[in-house]
């Protein structure tokens, strides 16, 4: 069997999916742990030494590439995969069948997806692009992150779509995180009751930590 | 004098006999020969499979939308199969024993050895396909034990053994499909055979979708077409379930054997009122756990649960001591109408007794579980839920269906039940190379009357079946086919076609044509109530002669009267079910007919005019010792043949299960 | 248990047949015993359309035992009905009170194309039997079935998956129309079984080849399919398939 088949089975999609889901899950843990040097409400100086880390390492910058391939699999996959599958049912029910049976964000992650895509696009306008422009997309001079938060968040609209955002993620998690690990066969009850438990925890927990960096901007928190 | 071909030698070395001296076809002969097999059930899917395998072109129909749905599927309870691994006494000869004594000594003793020769390859091969029977900790298979037998050698998977051993059968079928040697036709109706210089050379079928006839040719045809119980209106089988193609064939010159033996199945469902379609049945490995009780007084009003142990009745475990609730079926059948009609019977309709769970339960289950546990003086709270725990893994699917059915809660009171018509043992007349007397022409499983008698034992249907389809039709076939090697495929253009699809085409439009103001299904019904009135668990000269009238007159009703909506060219389900039930009909007579002849009980068949002092069948064996094969020639109008039974080994004695 | 008659309204998908359009029918039946079953109330419809002159609505039915897997109605946005566990024909109107209103719907998916009324075309499933949900074992003389002992909670495993009846309500309760319970939970019964191992990794990777080519969606764990399972097949079985393809598909050194 050629990878093409593999990978264009629909088997094999959900694999892709599922993998390069669990990669961006471990980069949710990095991104949320290192932004949560702004809590330490030391002027930044912990925070940027952790971003400029990031952003001048080489071999971190070579993993980006891998990121950024991630997300481009991610959301091109989901959205291939979302379109096939609503292809399926020409004729649909007239009586829906609802949450009988499915919770409703099991069968959002295209809605959800996209919220976050949107909010992703926001996201990467207000930081990483313009850092990245000012680098000259080589090692060159970074531009002051923790400077940039605290203006960016003392809009309220901006607040709102962040926290949007980080809803999103969350429900988007609280599926995607087991379901990741039934993709790639988890069958062992034990397991996947701690993998479920660790999913709700994980959903919950980071979309949280996240959303609090705007609110404590905006309300003042930190100075 | 029929000629059953049974060969020469002791009974059990005749199929290894015959084994080793049919005739074969070598494998390039086999493509080029050509086999129609109708129906996919145990019998038919099997024989699909087995004879794909071989290397014949196989085409297999079915009227269901798919093979797997073919009603060996909804067999509950278990398959048996002579392989003492319990070792308590089992064999090959005591299997062939309790067969043929279980069929009251009306079947053939070549025929029933042979099948309890091969059962225990059927269990080997189910093994091998993957079939999931139940299995001990240990890993090996496990058994239980089934009515009148006094050996465990029923193999099970829950109760849904019929479904896995359907689902394997299935799979080697489709198998052959995908390796283009079996070809499949889902949602087609045999609806005749064709016959060319007296060989069985294929059938005219409907596709039920377009309504479209066609024609298929065939080196040999194989009816695999399960019982006809569906005479009654209500029984245990599917609502399809037919005798079409059986009268068909019968119609076209094979004689129809034993049509009057019919199997009432003790533990089915009571019915609840005239909406009632059909009747489900509780598998009889419960009676292995259930206790059969009425209550000692006639109209009892108390619940079953309030009624104390001295005011109940154990009527099995009284009148047969030995073998208790594990009496064979249609004594287990007899003795409760018995109770019923002496004004004994419980609820609404007080057409119905109770089988009880409660003491196996407790006493065996939960004392079992206790002691493994631990637990030393359990109270009856602690065996009751321990034993509710082994009850639901053995028999949960079947007490689900209960609840389902009737809205009870079986673990806590007892299931009602009541008599129901199950299983067929007549069928087409068939030899020992299961050809009916027209040549080329073969009949499988239930639909042939073979192997059990004037009763079947539980767990043998299943048996049957693929012993037929796996083991014996691959070696029969051959011995036919070795001489047809030469026959090039005749074109469906053929003036015997041509007239075979003109019949058909003209009876199709001749029921569409009547436009009268009955339901099929009506009719139906009242054919269904006069044969179970008549010639259902007990029957008279007087009953069935007024049958015989009654059914002629329905007859004649129904080709003036029924209404049949829609037309011929879609699917119109109205308009199958309109075929079935006439073909039903004349069915119902020639059962009538053949349980007037026969003047003595035995087994299903109960002649209220003989029966010994106690209530108990009485075979007649100086008269009626023989297989009554019926010829077709004309409408209301048999003539008898006799095929007499040969007992070498099995010498007819009076069945005693006391 | 106490019984009761009652009247209802009745929405059903009408289709002459797979080339026309359909729509829905409204019709009164009245006098309905609380004993009946789904089926049988709609048998008692049927006989009043015929003595009224109309087509009687066409529907898979057969064993009525909830063993087949013929039956195929989807209740009130949910298939089988609204009971647990269960098939249509082994629904009763208890479930029901009266002046209740029932809409019933064919299993909607591209490769279910309706035949007629509520009948529709399921030989899709056939097909992914035969792309491999089998044993490759001829008739003959196979070892003695004791020969291979099988831990016992294996056994029940594969048992628990070969309890599937293949009536096509998972994939009319998925958003996606997967076929992938029904195809895990055959592949699931033959892998847990020693005799079915030679074949797992052919078997995974031909049975998904054909569900891709049917037209049914790709599963997206939302465990629609498992809620209304009326063998209660898990989704775990899903989940096994997954592993076995890919295992399969990563060691597979053709191409």
């Amino acid at each position: 069997m050629k990878w093409s088949e593999i990978f264009t089975s629909s088997v094999g999609k959900k694999w892709i999916i599922a993998l390069t889901g669990l990669f961006l899950i471990t980069f949710l843990i990095v991104h949320a742990g290192l932004n949560a040097c702004i809590w330490v409400n030391d002027g930044g100086t912990m925070f940027n030494a952790g971003a400029h880390f990031m952003g001048s390492t080489v071999v971190i910058r070579i993993v980006e590439v891998g990121l950024m391939l991630g997300f481009v699999l991610h959301i091109v996959q989901g959205i291939m995969l979302e379109i096939q599958n609503r292809r399926t049912r020409k004729i649909g029910y007239a009586v829906a069948m609802g949450n009988k049976g499915s919770k409703w964000y099991s069968r959002s992650m295209g809605l959800l997806g996209t919220l976050i895509l949107i909010f992703l696009v926001i996201h990467l306008s207000h930081f990483w692009i313009p850092n990245r422009s000012n680098q000259g997309w080589l090692l060159g001079e970074e531009i002051n992150l923790y400077e940039r938060m605290k203006i960016t968040f003392q809009e309220l609209w901006v607040v709102i779509v962040y926290v949007v955002g980080c809803i999103s993620l969350a429900w988007h998690l609280l599926h995607g995180f087991q379901s990741a690990f039934r993709t790639i066969g988890v069958t062992n009850k034990k397991y996947l009751k701690m993998l479920n438990a660790l999913g709700t925890g994980f959903s919950i927990i980071v979309p949280f930590v996240f959303a609090l960096m705007p609110i404590s901007f905006y309300l003042g928190w930190i100075k | 004098m029929l000629d059953s071909k049974i060969p020469s030698g002791p009974l059990e070395s005749k199929w290894t006999y015959y084994k080793g001296h049919c005739k074969l076809v070598n494998p390039a002969n086999k493509r080029k020969l050509e086999v129609i097999v109708v129906g996919t059930g145990l019998a038919g899917a099997s024989a699909a499979a087995s004879l794909g395998e071989l290397g014949y072109k196989v085409k297999a129909f079915c009227f269901q939308d798919s093979p797997r749905r073919a009603h060996s599927i909804a067999a509950q309870g278990g398959i048996n199969a002579a392989k003492n691994y319990q070792n308590d006494g089992d064999s090959t000869f005591r299997l062939f024993y309790d067969t043929i004594k279980g069929g009251d000594y009306r079947a053939r003793e070549a025929n029933v050895h042979r099948l309890a020769e091969v059962s225990a390859n059927i269990i080997d091969q189910c093994v091998a396909q993957g079939v999931p029977f139940a299995r001990e900790y240990g890993g090996m298979l496990n058994n239980r034990s089934f009515g009148g037998v006094q050996v465990k050698r029923t193999f099970y998977a829950a109760g849904q053994t019929g479904q896995q051993l359907l689902i394997g059968a299935y799979q080697a079928q489709e198998r052959q499909v995908a390796l283009g040697n079996v070809k499949q036709y889902s949602r087609h109706e045999m609806l005749d055979v064709v016959i060319i210089d007296g060989k069985a050379r294929g059938i005219i079928a409907r596709n039920l979708v377009t309504g479209e006839l066609e024609r298929h040719f065939g080196h040999a045809v194989l009816l695999c077409t399960g019982g006809y119980g569906n005479v009654f209106y209500l029984s245990t089988n599917a609502m399809g379930s037919n005798v079409t193609a059986a009268w068909k064939a019968h119609v076209k010159g094979a004689f129809f054997g034993n049509p009057c033996y019919t199997q009432i199945h003790p533990t089915c469902i009571p019915v609840s009122g005239d909406h009632q379609s059909k009747l489900t049945l509780m598998s009889e490995s419960l009676r292995n756990d259930g206790r059969i009780w009425v209550p000692k007084k006639k109209d009892e009003t108390r619940k079953a649960v309030d009624i104390p142990e001295e005011d109940r009745d154990y009527y099995l475990e009284r009148r047969y001591p030995a073998f208790g609730n594990l009496v064979p079926r249609d004594v287990a059948s007899r003795a409760a109408k018995e109770r019923c009609d002496a004004g004994f019977g419980v609820g609404t309709t007080k057409q119905a007794v109770y089988l009880d769970f409660r003491y196996n339960l407790i006493n065996k289950y939960g004392r079992t579980e206790a002691s493994k546990h631990g637990i030393e003086n359990p109270d009856e709270a602690t065996l009751e839920r321990l034993g509710k725990e082994v009850v639901k893994e053995e028999y949960g699917n079947l007490f689900d269906m209960y609840e389902k059915i009737t809205g009870e809660n079986p673990y806590e009171v007892p299931m009602r039940i009541y008599p129901a018509v199950h299983y067929t043992m007549g069928g087409l007349w068939v030899d020992y190379e299961l050809m009916t007397n027209v040549n080329g022409l073969y009949a499988l499983g239930e639909a042939n009357f073979s192997d059990h008698g004037a009763n079947r034992l539980g767990a043998s249907a299943l048996m049957q079946g693929l012993a037929d389809g796996y083991f014996v039709i691959p070696y029969t076939i051959g011995n036919y086919l070795a001489d047809e090697i030469a026959t090039k495929p005749i074109p469906t253009t053929h003036e015997a076609f041509e007239t075979a699809e003109k019949a058909v085409s003209d009876r199709i439009t001749r029921l569409m044509n009547i436009k009268g103001s009955k339901s099929v299904e009506s009719f139906h019904k009242r054919l269904g109530k006069i044969m179970w009135e008549k010639c259902g668990m007990a029957r008279n000269e007087k009953g069935l002669t007024e049958a015989i009238s009654e059914i002629q007159a329905l007859r004649k009703e129904f080709w003036n009267d029924v209404r049949i909506p829609g037309i011929i060219n879609e699917m119109n389900p109205e308009l199958d079910k309109a075929g079935r039930v006439a073909d039903f009909m004349e069915l119902g007579e020639l059962m009538c007919r053949d349980a007037l002849n026969r003047k003595e009980s035995c087994g299903g068949h109960f002649r209220e005019e003989s029966q010994t002092e106690e209530g108990e069948a009485k075979r007649d064996d100086a008269n009626f010792t023989f297989v009554s094969a019926w010829e077709y020639k004309s409408e209301s109008n048999w003539e008898m043949h006799k095929e007499e039974l040969i007992f070498e080994v099995a010498k007819p004695t009076q069945r005693s299960y006391k | 248990m106490e019984n009761y008659n009652m009247n209802l309204t009745l929405k059903v998908w009408r289709q002459k047949n797979s080339a026309e359009k359909g729509g829905f029918q409204t019709y009164q039946v009245k006098n309905v015993s609380s004993e009946m079953s789904f089926l049988e109330m709609i048998d008692v419809l049927n006989e009043d359309l015929i003595n009224e002159g109309k087509d009687p609505i066409a529907f898979d039915h057969d064993c009525r035992e909830g063993i087949c897997g013929m039956c195929s109605m989807y209740i009130n946005g949910r298939p089988h009905g609204p009971w647990q566990n269960n098939t249509v024909c082994q629904l009763h109107m208890r479930a029901y009170k009266d002046g209740d209103t029932i809409v019933v719907e064919p299993w909607r998916a591209n490769a279910f194309p309706v035949i007629k009324d509520l009948m529709v075309d399921r030989s899709a499933f056939d097909r992914i039997i035969q792309a491999g949900g089998y044993i490759s074992v001829n008739t003959g003389s196979p070892v003695d079935a004791n020969a291979i002992p099988i831990e016992k909670d294996k056994a029940d495993a594969a048992f628990a998956a070969a309890a599937c009846i293949g009536c096509g309500a998972c994939v009319a309760a998925c958003k996606n129309s997967s076929a992938m319970l029904f195809l895990s939970a055959k592949a699931s019964h033959l892998a847990l079984l020693p005799q079915g191992a030679p074949e797992r990794k052919s078997r995974a990777l031909a049975m998904v080849a054909q569900m891709d080519k049917e037209g049914f969606g790709s599963c997206t764990n939302t465990g629609a399919c498992e809620a209304v399972c009326p063998k209660g097949i898990s989704i775990e079985n899903i989940a096994r398939l997954n592993r076995e393809y890919m295992c399969a598909a990563a060691v597979s050194d053709k191409g």
